[in-house]
């Protein structure tokens, strides 16, 4: 349940991104696009096109709405708009057309001017039946295909190659004149060839190439267009649909596995950052700290903090949030848990059951003090631009924030490697680990580095805090939905052992993001628990258990 | 249980290890650990830390399986197969370097639930201790010398007092063979002594098998006495001539 | 030197007892609502669910007080007592429900389903739903323990495993298809045989028949405690391996007293249903359970009475808080796990038998400290 909402705000954050530079860029395509769209109509033209709207006849008023949008009145779209509303005139004396808009004023329909003096009641309604309705419903997609606006011109272009209205055809092409995009060009050529594939009136040659088209295009609405086209035909055009049909399905299931490892990666990058601290006190201390998931949600909180201080004192630094809240969360949720380690921790060495009832104790206090200072409420933590945005990836889309939060958790995980490997607190770490009597004799200050590695494993979780106040909403309950999620991956991982844990949380990631379509999220998270006791059971020691006499002692 | 070979030492024997190996992490821990124990013997193991000692008790008693190798009690019984319960079932006790008794049971009570008895818990759910067994109880306390302090926690009890209650709940469990390891280790002379003599006593009726760092202790004994090193056997014989071995003096007597 | 089966400790508990099952209901029905010994409804039902969750206490003190088992989903076994009894009171609603149907729950024929689902088949009887009431806590103990015990989980392990089971749990008892009423669970109860479940009767008798189960449990797991069997169990304890090496089969003695244990547990969830008047998933959360093992933990485990005092104490503490100073009840709650574990590890009843202040002919059952690791 988790699990969606979290992709849910992830996916709202880059839509709302997505949308945001869309826009800017369309306002520039858009004027751009403006200067050079076939604005200068033919007069003649124009007016045949209004005459047949004054003739009260339904054929008429159909041929007029299909040559509305080859005529490039600029009024067009509006006029469509007036009919679908009942709103579209003529005059039975002089055969002008107008038409009320949104405002309610009348317009005549040839200059797009103010209709002064023209009395109402005196002009009747074009009248419409079915098949006027549905020319209307194709010219309009006809007739966005013409729109200054890249993004109307695309869905135009979609809804042309969905429809397939033979009666588009002229429209299209040209509109695929005139555009310049090479991304609406290619939508434009893609609802050509949809058209023309699936008109049986057209050369078996040409219906061939067009689904050569339709076939590089390789999503799913080509697959099912294929399949229709199979459906509805024989012969050549019959054997290549249901070729390019399959080749498209299979592709696009190749694709969804390679989405469903993305998502898992994503995922299990999460469980990383929120296990690898407790993979430190839990894995090479012993220590049960149930207090862990309060550390990544003061991270998160830190976050909030740092934000909210850039937009009262420097909006300028938004974009560098994330870097100032980073040291910032280490260094609060470390020393805090240097306190809890001096305070708590250290009475209750050797006694893990009670290290987890005093530290599940002091997790209610964590919770209930943000909630007392921040309210209880999900807080708005924004995402800088870098962080937003999305890129496509053969046929599957990349957010920016997902990328960045993997690239993150792996970062913090090498880092962690280290500096538990290279330096030498790293090394006095290990030997206390492994022989804490020796290490102690051999003059390693064994308090300190307890207070110090536990000090660490709460710094990681802050700054992985940090990282899920991206993607998850930051309220005081935050931590407690990551703390099972992050004992389950340390000890399915082999406790003390991080590479365990890396290996532990991306499979879990992954396998989750595979069950979720076949078994629902819910379903998939209890399997996946239901899975990880009778593994535990199974070899209770975890994935890369160290063997031997010192463990079992 | 199929008998690995028809072999007369091994149907003879009470105890039967033949190439065990067991490896931790790739440290070998025991690299092809053979040894007959015949029944009613006495045996003392010696050998230096990291011997394969302790290890030897673990494979016996079921703790840990040995990665190759066969095990047999009594001639009949792989020990590979068994868990801990089963082998203790069996007949074969142990006692522990460190002592561990039941801390926070009286003196008494570690004893009674050494005792052979049915192990099953409706049978000690339900079942009564028979007047029978009290007298055992007194009997064993009595050898031990705890019988002034049956009312006392094993927590309160002194280190001596310790092992001594250890070695009671061996002798209620009345095992086919025990596995003794550092019965002396911290115990003054005096109770060194006294836990010789006692360890005699067992052995008439007992087979037992004693791990020991104390020499004194090993000569007191009097038993035949093997040297492990490295996870196997050294030598095999009696104290003095083992102790004139120049590999077994290299190893271990280091001097 | 045995300890006795009911020494002074026990009969001061059961005397205790057994005068609140009298009182109590004589304070509520007979005594004039104007009087100042009047006791009111909802104290009635208030007192009756402390001696439910006491008996939860009970049961998880019988696992990590004499066992050395710390369940921290003992919440999942009283929840699912709690669902077998609310499937029957569901049942009993019968057509007087919203949609009038005479077989389905409500919210089944909000969902549109057509028939009974086969988990529900049954639970018109009493009886049956009574046996459920035992029957589901224990087996998923069983075969939870079963798993867990043979493959030997211990200590930390164990203790996050059966956190992960309870959370399992709740996740699938929020789903509506589970068909246990998904996030509203299941509430507006009419009778229970017969009898309104609102009324003064009802919840009068409910209370006594609480402090009756209470009582029961307790000379239960005194039964099992002191003997030979309860020996057992606390060798384990205190040095499992050396449990094994004398000979006994340490899973098995697990497995029962997990097993019995959870059937307590079960009772005492199908009580509070009735007495609370709903259930639903939330009483499955983990935070549920380990807020029992702090009940247990300030009353002294391995005491049985502790337990059952420490939850009353808890939970009065918390009836209080939640009136009077709702934002601190957390805090309180908090300091109260961290100043147990370190000031008072024995809790009130260990530390107070300690101080030979309690009347007692036994030594001290509580274990001492500091312990092994485990």
């Amino acid at each position: 349940m988790r699990m969606t909402r979290l992709i849910g705000a992830a996916l709202g954050r880059a839509m709302a991104g997505l949308t945001r530079k869309a826009a800017v860029a369309g306002l520039a395509i858009g004027l751009l696009g403006g200067a050079l769209a076939p604005c200068a109509a033919r007069a003649d033209a124009a007016d045949d096109v209004l005459a047949k709207f004054a003739t009260d006849r339904f054929p008429d008023t159909e041929k007029g709405i299909q040559d509305l949008a080859a005529s490039g009145l600029a009024t067009g779209p509006a006029m469509l708009e007036a009919l679908n509303g009942n709103q579209l005139y003529f005059d039975p004396a002089s055969k002008a057309v107008y038409f009320t808009n949104a405002a309610g004023e009348l317009i005549v329909a040839r200059t797009g001017a103010k209709a002064d003096g023209v009395a109402q009641a005196r002009l009747k309604k074009v009248r419409m039946n079915n098949s006027v309705r549905g020319a209307m419903q194709a010219a309009q997609g006809a007739l966005s295909l013409m729109s200054p606006d890249p993004a109307k011109r695309l869905s135009g272009a979609e809804s042309v190659f969905k429809s397939r209205d033979p009666a588009s055809l002229a429209a299209v092409e040209t509109a695929l004149k005139a555009e310049k995009d090479a991304r609406i060009r290619r939508a434009f050529e893609n609802a050509l060839a949809a058209i023309v594939a699936t008109d049986k009136s057209q050369d078996e040659i040409k219906r061939l190439e067009a689904m050569d088209v339709i076939k590089e295009r390789g999503d799913q609405d080509a697959a099912s267009l294929l399949s229709t086209i199979a459906a509805a035909n024989d012969g050549r055009v019959k054997a290549s649909a249901e070729e390019g049909a399959r080749a498209i399905q299979s592709r696009l299931a190749l694709w969804a596995h390679v989405q469903n490892v993305w998502y898992g990666l994503s995922l299990g990058s999460v469980l990383l950052l929120a296990a690898i601290g407790l993979a430190i006190t839990f894995g090479v201390m012993g220590v049960i700290n149930m207090a862990h998931g309060e550390m990544v949600m003061l991270g998160a909180y830190t976050t909030f903090v740092v934000q909210e201080w850039i937009r009262s004192h420097n909006p300028a630094l938004f974009d560098y949030s994330l870097f100032i809240a980073i040291p910032l969360a280490f260094v609060i949720t470390g020393f805090i848990g240097v306190i809890i380690e001096r305070c708590i921790i250290r009475f209750l060495y050797g006694r893990p059951l009670e290290t987890l009832l005093a530290t599940f104790g002091l997790s209610l206090m964590l919770q209930q003090a943000v909630r007392s200072m921040f309210g209880a409420n999900n807080r708005e933590v924004g995402a800088p631009a870098f962080m937003s945005g999305a890129f496509d990836f053969g046929a599957i889309s990349i957010t920016s924030g997902r990328m960045w939060i993997i690239v993150f958790a792996l970062a913090v995980f090498i880092g962690l490697l280290l500096l538990l490997r290279v330096t030498p607190f790293g090394l006095r770490m290990r030997a206390v680990t492994q022989n804490r009597r020796m290490a102690s004799a051999m003059g390693v200050d064994t308090n300190r580095i307890d207070a110090l590695a536990f000090g660490l494993g709460s710094g990681i979780a802050g700054i992985a805090g940090v990282a899920l106040s991206q993607i998850d909403n930051v309220s005081p309950n935050l931590g407690q939905s990551y703390i099972i999620d992050s004992f389950m991956v340390v000890v399915f991982g082999g406790v003390g052992n991080l590479w365990g844990t890396l290996v532990a949380a991306l499979s879990l990631g992954i396998a989750n993001k595979f069950l979720e379509p076949i078994a629902g999220a819910v379903l998939g998270k209890i399997l996946l628990l239901v899975f990880i006791i009778l593994f535990i059971q199974k070899r209770p020691r975890g994935l890369f258990a160290l063997k031997g006499r010192a463990v079992e002692a | 249980m199929s008998l690995a070979k028809d072999d007369s030492t091994l149907t003879s024997s009470v105890l039967y290890l033949d190439g065990v190996c067991v490896s931790f992490d790739g440290y070998k821990a025991l690299r092809g650990l053979s040894l007959t124990l015949e029944p009613g013997e006495m045996r003392a193991i010696i050998g230096p830390n990291g011997a394969g000692k302790t290890t030897m008790m673990d494979v016996i008693t079921g703790k840990t399986r040995p990665d190759e190798g066969e095990v047999y009690f009594g001639g009949v019984h792989d020990l590979t197969r068994l868990d801990e319960p089963s082998i203790a079932e069996l007949g074969v006790g142990r006692k522990f370097q460190k002592p561990t008794v039941f801390e926070s049971h009286t003196v008494e009570d570690n004893i009674l639930l050494a005792l052979k008895a049915p192990r099953g818990a409706f049978a000690t759910l339900f079942g009564k201790a028979s007047a029978d067994q009290r007298e055992r109880i007194d009997r064993i306390l009595e050898t031990t010398r705890l019988g002034d302090h049956r009312a006392r926690m094993a927590a309160d009890l002194s280190h001596g007092q310790k092992q001594w209650l250890e070695i009671g709940m061996l002798l209620a469990q009345d095992p086919k063979l025990l596995l003794v390891d550092e019965p002396v280790a911290g115990m003054t002379d005096a109770e060194t002594a006294q836990t010789a003599e006692l360890l005699r006593e067992i052995a008439k009726d007992h087979s037992v098998v004693v791990v020991e760092h104390d020499m004194t202790f090993v000569r007191d004994l009097g038993v035949k006495v093997t040297v492990l090193h490295e996870g196997a056997v050294l030598a095999e014989g009696p104290l003095d001539v083992v102790s004139a071995d120049p590999r077994v003096i290299e190893v271990y007597l280091g001097r | 030197m045995h300890a006795s089966f009911l020494d002074a400790r026990s009969r001061i508990f059961l005397v205790i007892l057994a005068g609140a099952a009298t009182l109590v209901p004589i304070l509520f029905l007979a005594v004039p609502a104007g009087s100042a010994l009047h006791m009111p409804a909802y104290l009635v039902a208030l007192f009756g669910k402390y001696l439910c969750f006491a008996l939860l206490a009970l049961s998880l003190d019988l696992v990590w007080g004499y066992c050395g088992i710390l369940s921290l989903g003992h919440g999942a076994f009283f929840s699912l007592g709690g669902y077998a009894m609310g499937m029957y009171l569901m049942r009993q609603i019968g057509p007087r429900g919203v949609y009038a149907n005479p077989i389905l729950p409500d919210f089944m024929v909000f969902l549109n389903w057509k028939e009974l689902p086969v988990t529900w088949w049954g639970f018109n009887s009493f009886s049956y739903a009574m046996l459920m009431v035992l029957l589901v806590p224990g087996a998923l103990a069983f075969c939870f323990g079963w798993f867990a015990f043979r493959s030997r989980v211990t200590g930390v392990y164990l203790s996050i495993i059966t956190q992960a089971m309870t959370y399992a749990l709740l996740l699938a008892f929020f789903r509506n298809d589970m068909g246990f009423g998904g996030n509203n669970g299941l509430t507006d109860f009419k009778d229970l045989l017969g009898f309104n479940v609102q009324s003064d009767g009802m919840r009068a008798a409910l209370f006594s028949i609480s402090a009756i189960a209470l009582g029961v449990g307790y000379l239960i797991a005194r039964a099992v405690v002191t003997s030979k069997f309860g020996k057992v169990l606390i060798a384990i304890r205190d040095a499992e391996s050396r449990t094994r090496f004398i000979g006994y089969r340490v899973e098995t003695y697990k497995l029962v007293v997990f097993t019995l244990s959870a059937m307590m547990a079960g009772v005492a969830g199908a009580l509070y249903v009735p007495q609370v008047g709903i259930i639903n998933p939330s009483e499955f959360s983990p935070a549920n359970s380990i807020e029992a093992v702090i009940w247990v933990a300030v009353g002294g485990r391995g005491t049985l009475v502790g337990a059952a005092l420490g939850a009353v104490l808890v939970n009065f503490a918390k009836t209080w808080f939640t009136g009077a100073l709702p934002e601190l009840w957390l805090f309180a709650l908090g300091l109260l796990f961290i100043l147990v574990t370190l000031f008072l590890p024995k809790g009130i009843v260990g530390t107070l038998s300690g101080l030979s202040i309690w009347p007692r002919r036994n030594p001290p059952q509580a274990r001492p400290q500091p312990t092994p690791a485990e």
